[in-house]
């Protein structure tokens, strides 16, 4: 009965289903680029390195507001170098009385972090109030960047171990090819633009993993459900036919993450700006990814083509050996 | 397409379940109070980057605690030894972990082994025993030495009971900050994290726990001043204290072993001195302290002795008559501000060791307003533009699509307030890939749907093999991020933790929610359509 109230109406099915584009044509240049720019992700951060934040180099991090009216910036600047606590960062922070102040990691141990924050407060109080302080000490901080690298790196083996399981040890492959592909790339522009690589910036990286192989597993379904239907079609011909086929669902969620992080990119606020560029980024190099890099490897790779019964490798043998005759 | 009836009962009482237990997260807790009692009123917790508050790690002196467990072993040892009549010529220390004593007579090691084994406290459960002591106690290498080591589990279980005596310290300390939903745990082996949402000022926290507040009474040495002890030496079980009014300042020679020490105080209130008007503090010693007090100022009339604050002498007045009564008067350098928060201190006790604090991250209550003010409105517009795309993209089904979404969020904040979780940002994020997950477990159902469609099934059988096809798929992608959670939240730190529950649960109700709940709308939609006769699937 409720249901008369609910209109009929067709989706609007914008997305044409017959265009068969040739992405296999690509593969070669495609997994020239994905090499290169791996290669350059992990050049910029091994020699330009990475803008950690205080969670990763220690240090601290105090968001001021104005009392009143907005924030003078150069005055705050010239009052903090004073203090003698090194190199002093300041900037504005969203708001124009809004100001985030970083220092940098102070010599002499975890007790000197809470004395240069000190000195901060008491040269600043007349006119700001502390939003937010993170203060990370030294120990802290390097166990932090363990903990953050050991947890990317168990997810990609953990989704790899599970895609194993499932599939094939090609498209197990792939998969670690295409995540840590999406993991490096994004930390090489995250290097190159000097954003700062927080905890946060971790967490957007495992989502981009999630993200990523969610999207390698739909299109490795349909090339194994496809590799059953079609027993003779040619590899590359069949992975380009099923990336072609799930091209429409890629494309529509791929819009729905774009749409819901974009809108949180723009109105989330400051502080989780940094993670929402990141899986911003990680979205459009994951959906690269599971297109132009685990696909196309299987081409390279080979994969099992019989996968339901030992007799059709006998016949494909024989009708090879009576065209040859 | 069929349900049975008992599938659809089940299905509906748990969406019903889901949204009674998430109602409450909806309005404030006021309004939830005043419901009648038959209503859920529980509610998530959010964390403290988004309510405000202070998260505060702080890590024990370790070297500290050695050093405070040898010493108290070599006096043990000292006093068995002389007790049990066998001669020593000393008790040295190598490192912070081993004691070497040296005795007068060769040939008595046997002996003092068997005498020392008295400081030996057994490890672990008293009950069952399990054999295995704090310290070793065995020859030296060389002949007439004994060494006394501490083991490795001893050790552990000495900085054990000093993170469980710092907590409780710092709980009875931080009461007195009013706010009451502080938690305080010990995590690791050697640290302590202290939350406290809605704190506004850290400064006084920060105060209470930074000073360990050990109190104690020395006598001071009877006619050698600290200077003249410099040049000489120091008399054995003397040490130079210095004044707590700075460098350069007095310094005193006094008997390490304090008479008194702050445990045997029974209160302590701050106060002001009634000739001078300067802040002091009133205390109290209890029985045992009083006698001891009693004691040693009967034998001590005319003499100095000192009040010793963290090491450091607050005075050292002369003692005009024996003091009976067990009460008394502190004087120092003190502000009426620091009084008060030492007669909080003393009255809670001594922290065990010094705490620095490693790591801080407080949040003002205004940010955390802001953050989720921003996060509402972003999750709001972002929302509404997933439903404009499902809807667009899929017609009628895409509105099926949607009703399964809400149920998806619904049952994911149902169990996130049912298993007590903590709601932080990274939690949101992991909210927001749960949400993309179930989206695009129904794009994969109604992609399916359309291209059985266009190989020409009929309506019925092509959206039954939408949705059998599909969840191949939908079943393969969701465990595969399971896996990928679970090690998160198996190896991840505090804000990657709360990403994972909240990825974790996301995906155990997308299954249900962008599936189950569709399939039986659609089945609903199926039935209400003239038999046999469904021109067009609305996909």
């Amino acid at each position: 009965m409720l249901m008369k109230f609910i209109p009929v109406f067709k989706g609007a099915d914008f997305f044409p289903h017959d265009l068969n584009l040739p992405f296999m044509k690509f593969k070669g240049p495609a997994l020239a680029l994905s090499i290169v720019a791996m290669i350059v992700s992990i050049a910029l951060c091994a020699t330009l390195g990475l803008n950690y934040g205080v969670d990763f180099k220690g240090g601290s991090l105090i968001e001021l507001k104005t009392k009143s009216g907005d924030a003078n910036i150069s005055a705050l600047r010239e009052q903090l170098n004073g203090l003698g606590l090194g190199n002093v960062q300041i900037q504005q922070f969203g708001a124009p009385d809004d100001v985030l102040v970083r220092l940098e990691e102070q010599p002499g141990g975890e007790t000197a972090q809470q004395a240069a924050l000190k000195k901060v407060t008491a040269a600043t109080s007349g006119s700001y109030t502390e939003r937010r302080v993170e203060v990370v000490g030294p120990a802290v901080s390097s166990e932090l960047r363990m903990t953050g690298f050991i947890a990317v790196a168990a997810g990609i083996l953990a989704i790899v171990a599970y895609v194993w399981f499932r599939f094939e040890w090609q498209f197990a492959l792939g998969a670690v090819v295409a995540l840590s592909h999406d993991v490096l790339v994004t930390a090489g522009i995250f290097s190159l633009f000097r954003f700062e690589f927080d905890l946060s910036t971790v967490a957007a990286l495992l989502t981009i993993l999630g993200y990523s192989v969610n999207d390698t597993v739909v299109v490795s379904d349909r090339i194994r459900e496809n590799l059953r239907k079609f027993k003779k079609m040619e590899l590359n011909q069949l992975l380009n036919l099923s990336i072609n086929e799930t091209l429409s669902r890629t494309i529509l969620t791929g819009m729905t993450a774009l749409a819901v992080l974009l809108s949180l990119y723009i109105f989330g606020g400051e502080v989780i700006r940094n993670f929402n560029l990141a899986m911003l980024l990680g979205v459009v190099i994951g959906t690269y990814s599971s297109i132009f890099i685990a696909a196309p490897l299987l081409g390279y790779l080979g994969v099992k083509r019989d996968w339901s019964d030992a007799a059709a490798k006998a016949v494909a043998a024989s009708t090879k050996a009576k065209a040859k005759a | 397409m069929h349900f049975t009836r008992p599938k659809i009962a089940l299905i509906l009482l748990i969406c019903l379940a889901g949204f009674l237990v998430a109602l409450p997260n909806f309005f404030s807790k006021e309004t939830v109070q005043s419901w009648p009692s038959f209503m859920p009123k529980q509610q998530l917790r959010l964390g403290l980057d988004l309510q405000g508050g202070a998260h505060l790690l702080l890590a024990m002196d370790q070297d500290e605690i050695k050093r405070d467990w040898i010493n108290n072993l070599r006096d043990e040892a000292r006093k068995v030894l002389r007790d049990a009549k066998i001669g020593f010529t000393g008790i040295g220390t190598h490192g912070l972990t081993e004691l070497v004593v040296k005795l007068a007579k060769p040939g008595e090691e046997d002996a003092a082994i068997k005498a020392l084994h008295k400081v030996r406290q057994p490890i672990g459960n008293a009950l069952l025993g399990s054999g295995a002591y704090d310290v070793d106690v065995s020859a030296g290498s060389d002949a007439g030495t004994v060494i006394i080591k501490e083991s490795e589990p001893g050790l552990r279980q000495r900085i054990s009971n000093a993170a469980s005596a710092s907590i409780e310290t710092i709980n009875r300390r931080v009461n007195n900050l009013g706010t009451s939903e502080s938690t305080i745990v010990r995590q690791g082996a050697d640290r302590i994290l202290i939350q406290f949402p809605g704190l506004k000022d850290t400064k006084e926290l920060k105060k209470l726990i930074g000073e360990t507040a050990k109190l104690t009474f020395h006598e001071v040495h009877p006619s050698i001043s600290a200077e003249d002890a410099k040049m000489t030496t120091i008399p054995r079980g003397y040490k130079i204290y210095q004044s707590d009014k700075g460098e350069g300042e007095t310094e005193y020679l006094l008997r390490e072993q304090p008479v008194v020490q702050g445990s045997d105080l029974a209160d302590a209130q701050p106060g002001f001195d009634s000739r001078t008007g300067e802040p002091v503090i009133n205390f109290r010693f209890n029985q045992i302290g009083a006698r001891k007090f009693a004691e040693f100022t009967k034998d001590h009339v005319g003499r100095p002795f000192a009040i010793v604050l963290d090491d450091k002498v607050l005075s050292a007045p002369v003692i005009r008559e024996p003091i009976l009564g067990g009460s008394g008067q502190i004087s120092g350098n003190f502000t009426v501000e620091s009084t008060n928060r030492l007669a909080v201190q003393l009255r809670s006790g001594s922290l065990p060791t010094k705490l620095t604090i490693v790591e801080e991250r407080t949040v003002g209550p205004s940010l955390g307003a802001d953050s989720i003010a921003a996060g509402k409105l972003a999750g709001i517009i972002g929302g509404v533009a997933v439903v404009c795309l499902t809807v667009v993209a899929y017609g009628t089904f895409g509105i099926f699509a949607c009703v399964g979404l809400v149920v998806h969020l619904m049952l994911t904040l149902a169990l996130m307030t049912l298993i007590g979780s903590t709601l932080t940002l990274p939690g949101i994020a992991g909210l927001v890939l749960g949400v993309a997950m179930a989206v695009d477990a129904n794009v994969l159902i109604y992609e399916r749907i359309r291209e059985e469609l266009r190989v020409g099934k009929t309506p019925v059988s092509a959206i039954d093999a939408g949705f059998q096809r599909a969840f191949v798929t939908i079943a393969d992608s969701q465990l595969t991020t399971l896996a990928c959670a679970i090690i998160m939240f198996w190896l991840g730190a505090g804000p990657i933790r709360g990403f994972a529950v909240t990825l974790t649960i996301g995906i155990l109700t997308s299954i249900f929610a962008s599936v189950t709940v569709v399939r039986l709308l659609i089945s609903y939609w199926l039935k209400a359509q003239p038999k046999g006769r469904i021109a067009t699937v609305p996909v």
